[in-house]
């Protein structure tokens, strides 16, 4: 890897290192009897083993010049990988904590865990460390295939994927030892979030540099997604993680906001987070794979661009459904109502957009496991996006808040359709990254989908019983006009939903395990064959975006 | 528009700025007037700040992540006025840095937890729920009684709560670890100090049941104690639930 980077480039890696490691020095120093102690001392010893992989492959020759004539995939590579890693052990804790609902008895009486630190770990884990790297690894596929102009440099790409899997780490070792902002989905403490503001910065420069040597003259569907998916949540995080460090040696810190406003602003990111992260990303992913792997151009040119434009614009609007009935003034909590019943249209457009595409190769659907993967996340999408604008409607929220209906609607969106289209994405360019012919195992891809539907729908169907049964049993009445229930008999009521949810977990872990050995068996074939390299596609002329303007 | 279309995404900077616009609207309207419209948070005379030893047991709070099952917002909804008590009001989380609302009933709702069991109650129930609650899910947390309180930060904690607009005074911060042993050691001479900067209301009492060690069980025990208890605002108007749907 270093052996791909310029001389200046590994000089700059090394003054890199050397800033990261003096950073993490100063925080080992300074907040030597805090987490944030520990943190800076793992900042430094990944600085220092980074500084020696550069200086050890530092006078290796310099790449050729023909390395331009190519795309730069090796990024690519690494962030698949990575997202394989997350998604295994990001799901085992998330089973994990699903199997402590059923068993509370299971913490060993150990700090980190208990249910509230491990939770955290499970969606950082999923969200972050397997669908970020995700994202990331195939937005740098796309943007090089569908600009046809190679990324600009070797080292930013690095940057921004080690940099960024060092938030994840951070993040996920900060709740282990009890260091979190308590936001949901926004856990990480100042001195996490300044890092990743830094990393992602680097990563809206670096797309802006590649679309800007661009051949093509339009910028492909896909690339708006990802741009929405980089821009939207800059402004997210940037706004929700305001907050005042107790002092500089310490990982505690206060929110700028408080109570009311502060709720609003964590859940105009918290929704957010879903649109831009979880959707946005995700649609940029599939405008691209499900028409190449379908060999289909999609369907229309004119619904990307409504749907396109109307989520950016009506999910921004839509954060207060989460605060239905509370203390927030009811005009905001009206307004994220209509806005989320709105917010059907283009969502659907999106996904009516994705299943015409696969007109005319229903065949492939039925034949090739990894379409198929793809097929059923753009169904869930459309499922979990009516269950949610559903959901968002006040007297249904009234039944559906507080209870499992939420987490089983989060799951048939992660499961279904962030994990489905993920994997689908990954079993694609697999093989075209390490240049073999398809998969390892063809066979253990279909164990996989069959695996990972028939977990989610147990997941789901779970979720749904005990979430809508524990509403009805809050607020049942007797004939006297007393509650029919106490808290604890609709907790009883769940015991064992929770069974099968975590049932349901392991099918699709087993699923992601399935995946993993899979691409790693296809991976280490690869490069036993690698002997007789063929030359790589090249930068101009073979691809073309899958769009037809016009329609 | 279509046309229009075609060439903006030819624009790099066109599609940048369109998104940052079009993305901005809805945060802007939702979000900027609750700061300045007054009719958002009520006012509240009596509404007083968390003690010390009280914000260290939030923050044990936080740091367990309680807020992932439990969650402090009784909704405007008859069954939850019925069954927790009256409704949250904006007023009572106006210090919370940040707010605690929660999303999730693993467990009940804790907005009106202060006072309804007794500290025993609590600290048994923190050590192993399932002794006080035999089908409880929630794990035990046992090791709160056997860990120290950190208190030599406190006054760098206040200081950092007034930064961000929690009224407290140079005195409160000057005897914040004081304050939060006091709190924790009702026979103390620490203790009066407590009274003077918080207020008569303020509970001192050996939360933990040991009044001569300052652990994190006396900080949670306190906390969940004063949970709704910081205003009587919620209390005062008839608390009239909207017709349940
Ligand atoms: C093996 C598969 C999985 C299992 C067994 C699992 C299990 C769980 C459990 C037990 C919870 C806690 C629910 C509660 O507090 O009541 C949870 C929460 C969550 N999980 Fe998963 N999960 C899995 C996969 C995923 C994936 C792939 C994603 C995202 C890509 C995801 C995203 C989330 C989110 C966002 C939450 C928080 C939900 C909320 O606050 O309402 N999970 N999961
Ligand atoms: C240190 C953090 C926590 C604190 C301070 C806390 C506090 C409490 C309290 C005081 C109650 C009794 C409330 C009442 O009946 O009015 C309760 C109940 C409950 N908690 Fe927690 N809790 C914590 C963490 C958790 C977690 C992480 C879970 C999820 C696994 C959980 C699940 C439950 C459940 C299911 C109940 C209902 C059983 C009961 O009524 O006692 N708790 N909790």
């Amino acid at each position: 890897m270093i052996g791909e980077l310029t001389k200046s480039e590994r000089q700059g890696a090394l003054l890199i290192l050397l800033a990261l490691a003096v950073t993490g020095l100063a925080m080992a120093v300074g907040g030597s009897n805090d987490p944030l102690g520990t943190h800076g001392t793992l900042v430094m010893v990944v600085a220092i083993v980074g500084t020696f992989a550069v200086i050890t492959g530092y006078y290796a020759p310099e790449p050729p010049e023909s390395r331009l004539d190519s795309y730069y995939d090796t990024p690519t590579k690494f962030g698949i990988v990575a997202a394989m890693v997350w998604a295994v052990i990001a799901m085992a804790v998330g089973d994990w904590v699903a199997w402590l609902l059923a068993f509370p008895e299971w913490t060993f009486d150990a700090a980190w865990a208990s249910f509230g630190r491990l939770r955290p770990v499970h969606t950082s884990g999923v969200i972050f460390g397997f669908g970020g790297n995700a994202l990331i690894a195939t937005s740098f596929y796309v943007m090089q295939r569908t600009s046809r102009a190679r990324l600009p440099d070797q080292l930013s790409p690095w940057f921004v994927l080690f940099g960024y899997n060092l938030f994840c780490v951070i993040a996920a070792t900060g709740y282990l030892m009890g260091v979190t902002q308590s936001k949901e989905y926004a856990e990480p403490e100042w001195y996490a979030d300044i890092w990743l503001v830094i990393v992602w910065v680097t990563y809206f420069v670096l797309y802006l540099r590649t679309l800007n040597r661009r051949k093509e003259p339009h910028i492909y569907v896909s690339n708006w997604y990802y741009m929405a998916f980089i821009l939207v949540v800059a402004m997210l995080h940037i706004v929700n993680n305001l907050a005042v460090p107790i002092s500089w040696g310490s990982a505690k810190s206060y929110s700028l906001f408080a109570g009311v406003q502060d709720a609003m602003t964590e859940w105009w990111y918290g929704h957010n987070a879903v649109a831009f992260f979880l959707t946005s990303g995700f649609l940029g992913m599939m405008y691209y794979y499900m028409p190449k792997r379908a060999g289909r151009p999609i369907y229309s040119y004119r619904m990307s661009i409504i749907s396109f434009w109307g989520i950016t614009f009506f999910y921004m609007w839509a954060g207060s459904h989460h605060l239905h009935y509370t203390a927030l003034p009811q005009w905001v909590q009206s307004l994220g109502m209509t806005f989320s019943v709105m917010l059907l249209v283009p969502s659907w457009v999106s996904a009516g957009n994705a299943l015409m595409t696969l007109n005319g190769a229903w065949h492939k659907v039925r034949d090739d496991a990894v379409l198929r993967f793809m097929m059923v996340a753009a169904v869930f999408y459309g499922l979990s996006t009516f269950e949610g604008s559903f959901m968002a409607i006040r007297p249904v929220n009234a039944l559906s808040h507080y209870t499992d209906w939420t987490v089983g609607h989060v799951h048939a969106g992660a499961l279904g359709w962030v994990a489905m289209i993920t994997f689908g994405a990954i079993y694609a360019s697999v093989p075209w990254l390490w240049k073999r012919d398809g998969m390892y195992s063809a066979k253990l891809v279909e164990a996989h989908f069959w695996l990972s539907l028939a977990g989610t729908i147990i997941y789901v169907f779970a979720m749904w019983n005990s979430g809508i049964i524990q509403g009805l049993m809050w607020r049942t009445y007797n004939e006297s006009g007393t509650l029919a229930y106490s808290f604890v008999d609709s907790l009883i009521a769940m015991h064992p939903y929770y069974i099968a949810r975590a049932i349901g977990g392991v099918f699709f872990l087993l699923g992601a395990i399935i995946g993993f050995y899979n691409i790693w068996m296809t991976i280490r074939t690869a490069s036993q064959a690698q002997s007789q390299a063929e030359p790589d596609y090249s930068a101009v002329g073979i691809e073309i975006p899958a769009v037809q303007p016009g329609r | 528009m279509f046309g229009f279309h075609y060439r903006l995404e030819r624009k790099t900077i066109g599609m940048v700025l369109g998104i940052i616009g079009v993305a901005s609207i809805g945060g802007i309207v939702e979000i900027a007037p609750l700061f300045t419209i007054h009719q958002t948070v009520e006012a509240a005379p009596d509404m007083r700040v968390y003690t010390p030893l009280e914000l260290a047991g939030r923050n044990i709070y936080i740091r367990e992540g309680c807020y992932a099952c439990h969650s402090q917002m009784i909704r405007t909804l008859r069954d939850e006025v019925e069954r927790y008590g009256p409704y949250s009001l904006a007023v009572e989380s106006k210090y919370d840095h940040p707010m605690l609302w929660g999303s999730k009933r693993t467990g009940p709702d804790l907005a009106r937890l202060g006072e309804k069991y007794s500290d025993d109650w609590h600290v048994a129930h923190m050590i192993n729920p399932r002794d006080v609650v035999p089908e409880s899910v929630m794990p035990a947390y046992a090791f709160l009684a056997r860990t120290e309180l950190r208190t030599d930060d406190l006054g760098k904690h206040l200081k950092a709560q007034r930064a961000v607009g929690v009224p407290y005074t140079d005195a409160m911060i000057a005897n914040a670890p004081a304050d939060a042993y006091g709190q924790a050691s009702p026979d103390s001479p620490a203790a009066e100090g407590v009274v003077e900067r918080y207020g008569k209301a303020t509970m001192v009492r050996a939360f933990d049941g040991k009044p001569n060690d300052l652990t994190e069980m006396d900080a949670l025990v306190a906390y969940l104690q004063i949970l709704g208890r910081l205003t009587d605002a919620a209390h005062k108007p008839v608390a009239s639930a909207e017709k349940q749907p």
